[in-house]
């Protein structure tokens, strides 16, 4: 697999001009990433640093220095006639990951990671593609800006394996913050190598190369009706082209786009406008030092707190989500899955209706790690701490809520009697069933107290004192 | 018309003279000669009255300026200046005006510069004549039947023939020197580093270097002075501080040591005029006490057919930016490739497309290791042996170029003997060395150039010992003597 990742930098790869994506067409240009003659690349360090930062998370080993290389092609979106890359001398190399199978973890190798810049867009005009298009505008506000290009070793033996990479490989980018991961976007692209190989047989196949690929579904598809192709192909006899192929969305084949013959001779050479890329000892041990956990990690740390699975894979599809339940639990003993409820039920809930941002939370952390403590230490209940969460979305802390609207809990025995009399007398059927023994029938009890006072009523008081009400009657 | 610019600065500063006063003088010269010389592709007279008169209103106010006040430059038209035309005299970029300044431009213009115009080259800085000009044939002002040597052959004869106090050409193989030497003039090709090349068309990348014609030595000191210095947008620009590269000028030379390369001195390609003149140099350093001694450099009987592989492939890379899209020709066509192919075809000339085909080849799949690796790799041994050289020496000496100034279509049909008036010249670029042509003689009253080497940054030194050699002769006080337009047609 080779995956394309945008990096989410400020500013371009070799200028100082903007990445904002939607910006007006042609804006964010200058003379060195629309390519004026004369003007000249200088790198952008941060690029350099996410790069990195992908190199660690994938264990590659970080080249000390690396070299700038240019491709040279032509095409209208290609300002310069060539693509500042890497070639014989990538940033990292060596890398490997680990994908969950339902047998078992596998290793992908990663056989390098380099940094290049991206081309412009073109708009085709009079149609949909460039099929039957009269005539097609350049947009350079995407020209030079960062891309990593992640190369796995051939290690990958089936459609579902090509997918699992690329989600773990995306999940790494999007908790690194490096990439925002959008596929539809395209600012995660994929092209699959793929061959065949009789069974036994020690060499690869002819490969062909599939393209286009917008989604982990599509990443799968493609390889599923790729590599049926190719067993066809074969089985009749054929021999399998090398050749970049389409992958088309809509009718879930690949479709021939060049042949061997039509391939480019890149004519690499090393970049003279650019230095060789040193990367010191004491940057790099900066970079590790503030490598931020990853997905794998995060998983492990709560498994061992006993978070279901279910609530951790949700968690684990959005960082945003996950980093506000980390802050939650930051430095507090709380039971985590009653955080996770909140997290992935209540909150999420009111994101999605707009009501609420996990990046700019308007219950912070903090207020929502005391509404927690406050039901788990039976200072009041469930019901009330849910009654009270349009208040918290006001910025306000869960104890002044308390002391405004006068919420009071009811503590006292005294309070608390006439409500449970009441309620065993209006129930005599389940009065009955507890008196033949059904005792877990006392929450029926509990829940007719809190509902008549409520909420009000401290749910720890009356769960003690339903039970010694009930053995009295 | 042909004061050098210490010169006029004091006469400016004195108020002998104005800004306004020394721009209409150059531009009757300009008037008068330039029908014959044809320096400029274009000329900004017009835009400049009003920054010289700027600039006298400023001085009398007793406003501090800059070292370079009102002075009249020129500049090669492969160097970005934001307003003007610039062409690198190819059809391609014949309309294309940059929407940027180069530092160079940037620096010059803040130091009070005023520029009068943009010069002649051959197309794309390739060529050692400047006949590979699209548009036409400079002159040389010693001789209008002579080329003013190339490609900055525009800047050379502009300066040579008073058109400009001094100009600003670029060095990829000895495009300023040889040139300089050609005209009689001073040409400074810096180390490689040490002046952005931001906004210079880029031919070679990795072996460019922008540099002053001047009328002399202590010019070449100051104009360096203003453009040397580390640029934030240029990755390859040096750091280091600038000195001041006048101050040390006066210094005498006494136990300096020259080597002079015998594979360079023997080469049969040299004029025996040239050689004899060049025989005059070495005496002339001996009598000033430095010492000369001949030494061998065998890694340059390589350097030519090396720099044939090198500035070819980085110039077919940063040439393939002319494709028709955003600037420059476009010839239309039906198909893009159609397009790109026919715009290509009619706006680059044969020198150019000669290098483009030659680069595309050396780097071409299966080629690569047999031709640029391998010219990497002698280049490398080329630093090496003058690394060597400068353990001993602090200057290397030879004639610039093997011949004076040769007649108009004299080679323009045999590129090789072309490529060999570049033969002095070359190897200096492959080590980004310092290097200064400087005025050393006449045969058949054309000048003869003195080429000096010295080590990596050390631009001082080197400006001192052709101080030394410029006020010890009288070569550089000689001026062209070019017939009017208007007297040549009476």
């Amino acid at each position: 697999m080779e995956v394309h990742a945008q990096l989410k930098t400020k500013t371009k790869l070799f200028c100082g001009c903007s990445t904002q994506f939607g910006a007006a067409p042609n804006t964010n240009i200058c003379p060195v990433c629309t390519g004026q003659p004369g003007a000249l690349p200088v790198l952008n360090q941060v690029a350099v640093e996410f790069a990195i930062r992908m190199g660690l998370a994938l264990n590659c080993t970080i080249n000390v220095q690396s070299i700038f290389a240019r491709k040279n092609y032509f095409y209208p979106d290609l300002p310069k006639g060539y693509q500042i890359s890497q070639f014989d001398k990538p940033l990292c190399e060596n890398g490997r990951i680990d994908i969950a199978l339902a047998s078992g973890t596998k290793r992908i190798g990663v056989t390098r990671i380099h940094l290049e810049e991206d081309a412009g867009k073109l708009l085709h005009q009079g149609a949909a593609s460039i099929k039957g298009a009269t005539h097609s505008l350049v947009d350079l506000n995407r020209a030079c800006t960062p891309l990593i290009e992640i190369v796995s070793q051939p290690d990958i033996r089936s459609a579902e394996e090509a997918r699992l990479y690329v989600e773990k490989i995306r999940s790494i980018l999007v908790f690194l913050g490096i990439c925002d991961g959008n596929m539809e976007e395209g600012s995660l692209r994929c092209d699959a190598n793929i061959s065949i190989r009789p069974l036994g047989s020690s060499q690869f196949g002819t490969r062909t190369e599939v393209k286009n690929m917008n989604s982990f579904r599509a990443v799968e598809q493609a390889a599923i009706s790729e590599i049926a192709r190719q067993k066809e192909v074969l089985l009749s006899g054929g021999a399998i082209v090398l050749e970049t192929r389409n992958y088309d969305d809509e009718s879930g084949q690949t479709t021939s786009m060049r042949s061997k013959e039509e391939a480019h001779d890149y004519r690499y050479f090393p970049e003279p406008d650019l230095l060789p890329l040193g990367v010191d000892a004491p940057w790099l041990a900066q970079i590790k030092s503030s490598q931020p956990k990853l997905p794998d990690q995060i998983r492990h740390e709560l498994q061992v707190a006993q978070l279901p699975e279910s609530d951790i894979v949700q968690l684990l599809n959005d960082p945003q989500r996950l980093h506000y339940f980390e802050a939650v639990c930051a430095g507090r003993t709380l039971p985590v899955k009653k955080v996770a409820n909140w997290v992935l039920g209540d909150l999420s809930a009111l994101a999605n209706e707009g009501k609420f941002s996990f990046t700019q939370p308007s219950v912070s952390p903090a207020h929502m790690a005391d509404l927690v403590a406050l039901v788990e230490a039976g200072t009041f209940s469930g019901k009330l701490a849910k009654e009270i969460l349009p208040d918290l979305l006001q910025g306000k802390s869960p104890h002044e809520v308390i002391a405004l609207k006068g919420v009071k809990q009811i503590g006292n025995d005294a309070d608390l009697i006439p409500f449970i009399e009441q309620a065993i007398q209006s129930n005599p059927g389940p009065l009955e069933q507890y008196k033949n023994g059904k005792t877990s029938v006392a929450g029926f009890f509990v829940g007719q107290v809190m509902k008549a006072t409520q909420g009000q009523a401290k749910p720890d008081v009356v769960n003690r004192l339903v039970r010694e009400v009930l053995d009295r009657s | 018309m042909t004061l050098p610019l210490e010169i006029l600065s004091e006469a400016l500063q004195s108020g002998d003279t104005s800004a306004e006063a020394l721009l209409s003088a150059m531009r009757s010269r300009v008037d008068n000669i330039e029908g014959k010389v044809r320096a400029f592709v274009n000329t900004h007279f017009s835009e400049a009255y009003p920054k010289a008169k700027h600039m006298d209103h400023l001085r009398k106010k007793g406003e501090p300026l800059g070292s370079l006040a009102g002075i009249p430059i020129a500049i090669k038209d492969n160097i970005c200046v934001k307003g003007m035309p610039t062409t690198c005299s190819s059809e391609i970029l014949k309309n294309y005006r940059p929407p940027y300044n180069a530092t160079v431009v940037e620096k010059l213009e803040a130091a009070g510069a005023i520029i009068v115009g943009k010069t002649n080259m051959d197309e794309f800085a390739m060529g050692s004549s400047t006949e590979n000009s699209a548009f036409f044939n400079t002159r040389n002002p010693w001789n209008l039947e002579r080329v003013p040597g190339g490609s900055s052959g525009g800047s050379a004869a502009a300066v040579a023939a008073g058109e400009a106090v001094f100009a600003l050409g670029s060095d990829t193989g000895g495009s300023i020197r040889q040139p300089a030497s050609f005209c009689g003039i001073v040409g400074l090709k810096p180390t490689y580093g040490r002046v952005s090349r931001y906004g210079l068309v880029a031919f070679g990348s990795s072996l460019d270097q922008i540099g002053p014609l001047t009328r002399s030595v202590k010019d070449a000191a100051i104009v360096l002075g203003v453009i040397a210095g580390h640029d934030p947008k240029d990755s390859t620009c040096s750091t280091l501080p600038v000195p001041d590269y006048t101050a040390g000028l006066n210094k005498d030379i006494r136990g300096c040591k020259l080597a002079v390369p015998k594979e360079l001195y023997e080469n049969p390609g040299v004029e025996e005029s040239v050689r004899k003149s060049f025989d005059e140099a070495l005496k002339t350093y001996q009598a000033l006490g430095a010492s000369c001694e001949f030494i061998s450099m065998k890694s340059f009987d390589y350097a030519l057919s090396t720099y044939y592989v090198i500035a070819p492939a980085e110039a077919s890379s940063n040439l393939e930016r002319y494709d028709g899209v955003r600037y420059g020709l476009r010839v239309p066509a039906d198909t893009l490739k159609a397009m790109i192919c026919n715009s290509r075809s009619k706006g680059f000339g044969q020198e150019v497309k000669r290098r483009i085909l030659t680069g595309v080849f050396v780097l071409s799949a299966g080629y690569y290791d047999a031709y640029y690796l391998k010219a990497q790799q002698v280049r490398t041994l080329i630093t090496r042996e003058y690394n060597e050289a400068f353990k001993r020496f602090d200057a290397i000496i030879t004639p610039t170029a093997p011949t004076v100034a040769f007649e108009i279509g004299e080679k323009s049909s045999d590129p090789i003997a072309m490529y060999l008036s570049d033969i002095m010249t070359i190897p200096v670029n492959m080590a980004g060395l310092p290097s200064i042509s400087i005025p050393c003689g006449f045969s058949a009253g054309l000048p003869i150039g003195l080429q000096i080497t010295g080590k990596a940054f050390e631009e001082a030194a080197l400006l001192k010992i052709a101080y030394a050699f410029e006020q010890a002769t009288e070569y550089h006080k000689k001026e062209p003597d070019v017939p009017s337009v208007s007297a040549s047609e009476e």
